[in-house]
């Protein structure tokens, strides 16, 4: 369970202060699955960042599993980025000239699992997120989704309470797009995982269960979903026309 | 939490090299590439500073050599009007009889009147330095006849035409043939070989027994050199070697030759005295001076190739350092604290620093070992030299690969990930 309370996210830009994030408060339960959603510039990576430990916020509270993170040190933030979070990136970020295996049991190699367990669990992440048949390919040898499945299956590995993704979808086209969400529906439907996944898309965001939106650095509004889209069984014509239909 | 913090932070040494070698496999070309510029530097130090140290101690044992207690007078260069011709500056065969017959403390002396002219065989005819010596001469230079015999006081007496040759004088005129009686021309004088010394082989560029040409010093005056030799009717040498009965008796005996040619040339204690009266040991401190600039310029040849292995380092580090700083972001996105990531870096580079050193130092002692099998130069690699080469190059590869890894991992790393 995620929790923030008034963050800001203040950058400066020359003589310019950017409130990227301007007093978020959220709640984020176990076992959701809920988008973020926002144009570009509304601050959705940066809440996002700041939810995965990556960066810090300049004011608010951030509590996660009842843990207060503001109040942790470095290293204590490094072990809630390794057991407690996993994030997805946008670039999916995998180590080059490095195989798909390795850059999965990256996480685990700073724990002092062993490397029997680390090569089983990896592999085992590798299976979930469809990708056992190339475990020893390195990225440059995987498709954009391939290796965006690898990024996942490192994000899984250390079996994280929260799975993080910014714009997992954002280098991909549709239908690998949806192979992806489809993954991350059923890490939630399987394993009862938390999911959040930010987007600028609304078809994407309809595949949750709650959008939170947002727009210049504050939640706009909260929006149940009553039925998600199931990944690659709906047509984004579709519900777009449904979507229109709401906005109207 | 507090209590899996601590399992955390127990991440093993073991654990930390396999992290930091298998980050060095996944970038074989920089890390080779970082090796090369090590073992370029540290090859060029211990190569050079090999060579100068070798011709130091070449330089040191070849003065030695050349005879113990030795004491050389000779005639200083003096410019200016009086020329070298003057009465007072020539020395003369007269000083060295006196020397001779009065001073005290003297095993041996040889005066020796020396001069350039040119030497022809059947085959060949070339200018060479000839030496007038007398029978002594070998008490005062530690050559060794390979063939044949030396002047004998006989040939002295008689004027005889015979000359003693240096290997390599001998190699040249007679072409590879044994020269032991052959003929040359000396100035148009016929003269037979009667000996040749044993090479030396030593290439330091000092006169060694190699290049010598030596014939009685009496023939030298009477049939070679005539009124060159001569100064107001006297004759002249070019300079006097004694040898001293001991070493302690070497300043007394420079000091009573001093004193011996003030009076012979009329000179009061306060004139610079126009000859100089020098042991070895004096000659032998003169030349460790030469020969230890020579190592500091090899040496700062040698800074200059570690500085040059440096940059190539930093150059390969700043260029992939955008890659590097992405790839600790990464690292830290996924849980690695700051002191994890700076220990796999500080062990990538230590092993990169230690694997370069290792070659740079079998390299450089090649090419030293190299110099002294092709007789260029005796090279002496000495532990220092290793150390030193290898302990600059560590430093030079350990700052370059640690200190934009250090940067990198300050950074937050939403930032590093972004770094471009």
């Amino acid at each position: 369970m995620i929790e923030v309370k008034d963050l800001t996210k203040i950058y400066q830009v020359g003589d310019m202060e950017v409130h990227a994030l301007d007093g978020v408060s959220m709640k984020i339960d176990d076992g959701e699955m809920v988008s973020i959603m926002g144009p570009s510039g509304s601050g959705k990576s940066t809440l996002m960042a700041i939810l995965g430990c990556l960066d810090i916020p300049t004011s608010g509270r951030y509590w996660i599993d009842g843990d207060e993170v503001e109040k942790m040190n470095e290293d204590e933030q490094a072990f809630i980025r390794a057991h407690k979070i996993g994030f997805v990136f946008q670039q999916f970020n995998l180590l080059p000239r490095t195989d798909a295996l390795e850059n999965v049991m990256l996480p685990m190699i700073y724990d002092g699992t062993s490397s029997k367990e680390r090569i089983e669990r990896a592999t085992e992440a590798l299976e979930i997120v469809g990708l056992g048949e190339r475990i020893h390919h390195h990225p440059n040898q995987l498709s954009g989704g391939q290796q965006q499945r690898v990024a996942i299956a490192r994000a899984l590995v250390n079996q994280p309470s929260i799975l993080l993704a910014d714009e997992p979808t954002g280098n991909l086209d549709s239908k690998t797009g949806a192979e992806i969400i489809a993954i991350f529906q059923k890490l939630h439907r399987e394993r009862h995982q938390t999911v959040v996944y930010v987007t600028h898309d609304a078809f994407t965001a309809r595949h949750t269960e709650r959008i939170i939106h947002i727009a210049d650095g504050k939640v706009q509004r909260e929006e149940m979903v009553p039925h998600p889209l199931v990944a690659g069984a709906s047509h984004r014509s579709e519900d777009a026309a449904a979507n229109d239909a709401e906005e109207a | 939490m507090k209590k899996k913090l601590n399992v955390f932070s127990g991440i093993n040494l073991v654990g930390n090299v396999r992290i930091a070698l298998r980050a060095l496999r996944s970038n074989m070309l920089r890390s080779s590439l970082t090796v090369l510029g090590i073992v370029i530097g540290v090859a060029a130090v211990v190569a050079l500073l090999s060579i100068g140290k070798g011709a130091t101690a070449n330089i040191t044992d070849r003065v030695a050599s050349m005879g113990s207690n030795l004491i050389t007078i000779s005639t200083q260069m003096r410019f200016g009007p009086g020329g070298s011709s003057s009465d007072s500056s020539s020395l003369l065969y007269t000083d060295y009889e006196q020397i001779s017959s009065s001073i005290s403390g003297i095993r041996s002396v040889v005066p020796i009147y020396s001069g350039q002219e040119q030497i022809s065989s059947s085959t060949r005819s070339s200018r060479y330095s000839i030496t007038g010596v007398t029978a002594d001469y070998l008490d005062v230079r530690s050559y060794t006849i390979g063939q044949g015999r030396f002047i004998s006081e006989e040939d002295i007496a008689s004027d005889k035409q015979v000359v003693v040759l240096g290997s390599q004088v001998a190699d040249d005129i007679f072409d590879g043939l044994s020269p032991l009686g052959r003929k040359l021309t000396i100035n148009g004088k016929e003269f037979t070989v009667v000996g040749v010394f044993e090479e030396s082989g030593s290439s330091t560029g000092m006169s060694s027994g190699d290049d010598v040409v030596l014939i009685p010093l009496s023939t030298a005056y009477d049939k070679i050199f005539g009124t060159t030799a001569m100064s107001n009717g006297q004759r002249t040498v070019s300079s006097i070697l004694i040898s001293a009965s001991s070493s302690d008796v070497v300043d007394q005996v420079i000091s009573d030759v001093e004193l011996l040619l003030r009076s012979n040339h009329k000179l009061t204690l306060t004139e610079t005295l126009p000859f100089s009266v020098s042991s070895q040991a004096q000659a032998l401190e003169t030349l460790s001076t030469v020969s230890s600039t020579l190592t500091a310029f090899l040496g700062a040849i040698a800074a200059i190739s570690l500085i040059v292995g440096g940059i190539g380092i930093m150059n390969i580090e700043l260029v992939s350092v955008t890659e590097r700083t992405r790839e600790i972001g990464l690292r830290k996105a996924v849980g690695a604290t700051q002191r994890v990531i700076l220990t796999q870096f500080l062990i990538e580079t230590m092993t990169l620093a230690v694997m370069g050193g290792v070659l740079g130092i079998l390299l450089g002692s090649a090419i030293a070992e190299t110099f002294t099998l092709l007789g260029v130069i005796t090279a002496k690699i000495t532990a220092d030299t290793l150390l030193l080469a290898f302990f600059s190059a560590a430093v030079i590869g350990l700052f370059f690969g640690i200190y934009p890894a250090y940067q990198a991992s300050k950074l937050r790393p939403i930032v590093a990930l972004r770094y471009e």
